[in-house]
């Protein structure tokens, strides 16, 4: 069925470290998105109606623009219009970015609103000060409503760095196609058992990383 | 005895709707002042003004001899000396019971951890939970949750209680649970200021009583006189919105 | 930009436009059949078919839905299973979808109270009855806020058909800037059609959601 492709040479290898790639790429954005995300969520969370009207717009384009549109834009369009000549890479971590900006400022702007008044009222009433406040009572409530949720986040990113092979990034499902490719003649049917285990290192390490999840969710709920 | 709150001419508005209208009041050391009115009268804000936790338009609020002024600095000082209990369960959902209590000694008061601790125990061992000490407030029922809020307040040695309604949102039979610890602290001689809709707890409990409305102090004095002979009209109707 | 390139171009988009939408509402169409499927046999606990549907929505919320249709399209046929792409496309995004669904009705089926299944038994009906009459709508419209964010989820997914040689939006995309270097007009129209696909079904997705919400609060 093809899965003896896996171990000629260091097939397996480089199936491993194009899934590599996909999980850098994710990670570097996942990291730059929340960074960014609690910037802009918490900005949000001011209501002033300038940054309101910006951000929703922008909220919006990117729920509805599909991420593979995104980086065609990125790439191909910022190429094009700005004669600026980027890596694919550097185009998929912008595209990751704005992506993921956008979804984790929502969900800060949510757990923001979500911080009941009085939580704020009975710290002050114990005579803590605003920084502490903040310190003790709502920025470690925040976190614990939005860590499962950005994990998630990070899942979904993995999940979609899966897309860069169309813009020519070399990543796992790409090494795949070339491991097939190299190897039509001798194992005919590469193709079943190089895709299935493509199929099945992406649901290893999404399925690892949702379950820990769901433990802290399950762990924190209140 | 000394005199350890005193109000006067406090004064509150939201833009033109005056809330709060001049109102004086002094509460001796010890005293248990109950404040009753309809929903609305302002009695609720009035106690937030006192904990500066809005702000006032004119009038000031003396503790000791200091003035509590919300656009002043300082305002910490005073507000870790005013214990203050509200409606909601307001207990940090992310902290045990135990971490709840000792938080605020431990961070403002640089109470050592084991001190604040010990006192907490002792505590809660006094209002029925020493059980749950380690328990997070999603897992108490709203009664407990309400008894630990008190006793938090309680921590930072408070010069005065102010209780916010802190039976509203209770299921009835987990009332009781609540006022008898509020009925134990007026033994100790704790000085208080409760708004309730209780009334059967705000007689058995008040050293004095008042009845706010329209903003305005209107009438008040010693339970018996209080509930039994009201002189003005509006107290009357007040009372006997509660008689079926 | 060039009018007369946006001009020439808007056949082919329109024609990649109609397929993209027909392809994604076929596979919408099965996402939602395999979505109630799986979680009534969830909420039953239907033996043997519950840990079944356990292991296919969690296999397939795992994984990309290009790397799924990677191994339909170009896996399969190795084992004899041969499949034309417009079909792979539909199944592959019914696939991915249908275990979102299944999530997403779940956890519906999962909020609605347990006095109303006793109550529907009462009146004498039996559990399927009572499944598709009382307990499943109400789960539904609890569902409808994960149910609307699955469709714009499936519709943007629809942008990796190109991959399995679908003449879709992207595709035509990619072949234009290809073909002619006509790079801004080719993304312009691109992102033109999508938000014609995708904002109508927002929208209207925000408006069903406010509904929903008023009738679930009596407001």
């Amino acid at each position: 069925m093809g899965f003896d492709v896996l171990l000629k040479g260091s097939n397996m290898l480089r199936l491993l470290t194009g899934l590599w790639v996909a999980l850098r790429i994710s990670l570097i954005s996942a990291l730059i998105s929340i960074v960014l995300g609690v910037a802009l969520g918490s900005l949000m969370s001011l209501k002033k109606p300038v940054i309101t009207v910006i951000s929703r717009i922008y909220l919006e384009f990117i729920r509805i623009m599909p991420q593979m549109v995104l980086l065609f834009l990125v790439y191909f369009g910022t190429t094009k219009a700005l004669g600026i000549n980027m890596s694919a890479e550097t185009a998929s971590v912008i595209v990751f970015s704005l992506w993921g900006t956008a979804e984790m400022s929502d969900l800060v702007r949510g757990a923001l609103g979500g911080i009941p008044k009085i939580q704020y009222e009975s710290s002050f009433s114990l005579g803590l000060t605003t920084f502490q406040t903040y310190f003790y009572i709502i920025i470690p409530q925040i976190i614990r409503r939005m860590l499962p949720l950005s994990i998630n986040l990070i899942t979904r990113m993995i999940k979609t760095t899966s897309l860069v092979m169309m813009i020519g990034i070399v990543e796992v499902l790409k090494v795949g196609q070339q491991i097939i490719e190299a190897n039509r003649k001798s194992s005919p049917n590469a193709a079943f058992g190089i895709y299935a285990t493509v199929f099945f290192m992406y649901f290893i390490v999404c399925y690892v990383i949702s379950m820990l999840s769901k433990h802290l969710e399950k762990k924190w709920k209140s | 005895m000394e005199e350890i709150l005193k109000i006067s001419g406090l004064t509150k508005s939201y833009g033109d709707l005056v809330v709060l209208d001049h109102i004086d009041l002094s509460v001796k050391k010890g005293e248990v002042v109950v404040l009753v009115g309809t929903s609305g009268c302002g009695k609720s804000t009035f106690l937030r003004c006192i904990n500066a936790l809005e702000k006032i338009q004119d009038g000031k609020v003396l503790l000791d001899g200091e003035v509590i002024n919300p656009a002043g600095g300082k305002l910490n000082t005073v507000r870790e000396r005013v214990g203050m209990v509200f409606q909601s369960y307001d207990l940090f959902p992310h902290k045990t019971v135990l971490q709840n209590m000792i938080l605020a000694p431990v961070k403002v008061k640089k109470v050592s951890k084991k001190e604040a601790e010990k006192e907490a125990l002792a505590l809660l061992d006094r209002v029925g939970l020493l059980t749950k000490k380690d328990s997070y407030p999603h897992q108490l029922s709203g009664g407990q949750k309400q008894r630990v809020a008190i006793v938090r307040a309680l921590m930072m040695h408070p010069e005065i209680l102010l209780l916010d309604e802190i039976t509203a949102a209770l299921d009835p039979e987990m009332v009781r649970e609540v006022l008898d610890v509020v009925v134990s602290l007026a033994k100790e001689g704790r000085t208080m200021l409760i708004v309730t809709h209780e009334l059967s707890f705000a007689r058995a409990v008040a050293d004095r009583m008042i009845f706010i409305d329209g903003g305005k102090i209107v009438e008040e004095g010693a339970p018996e006189d209080f509930f039994n002979h009201p002189q003005t009209e509006r107290l009357k109707k007040f009372l006997d919105s509660f008689t079926y | 930009m060039d009018a007369e390139v946006l001009i020439s171009y808007f056949p082919l988009y329109t024609k990649a436009f109609v397929l993209t939408v027909k392809i994604g509402l076929i596979g919408i169409g099965i996402a939602f059949v395999i979505g109630i499927a799986a979680a009534f046999f969830s909420y039953f606990k239907v033996p043997l078919f519950s840990q079944l549907s356990k292991v296919y929505v969690e296999l397939f919320r795992n994984t990309p839905l290009l790397v799924q249709l990677f191994f339909i399209y170009f896996g399969l046929p190795k084992i004899g299973i041969r499949i034309s792409a417009e079909v792979c496309g539909a199944v592959g995004l019914g696939l991915l979808g249908g275990s979102y669904m299944a999530e997403g009705f779940r956890s519906g089926l999962e909020a609605v109270a347990g006095s109303q299944t006793e109550s529907a038994l009462a009146l004498g009906m039996t559990r399927g009855q009572m499944f598709f009459n009382v307990i499943f709508p109400e789960a539904f419209s609890l569902s409808v806020p994960a149910i609307v964010a699955n469709v714009i989820f499936l519709l943007k997914e629809t942008s990796v058909f190109s991959a399995i040689s679908l003449m879709d939006l992207m595709f035509t995309a990619k072949d234009l800037i290809g073909l002619y270097y006509n790079t801004t007009e080719a993304l312009f129209l691109l992102v033109i059609f999508y938000t014609l696909m995708l904002l109508p079904v927002s929208i209207l997705g925000n408006l069903i959601e406010k509904k929903v919400r008023y009738k679930m609060f009596g407001a």
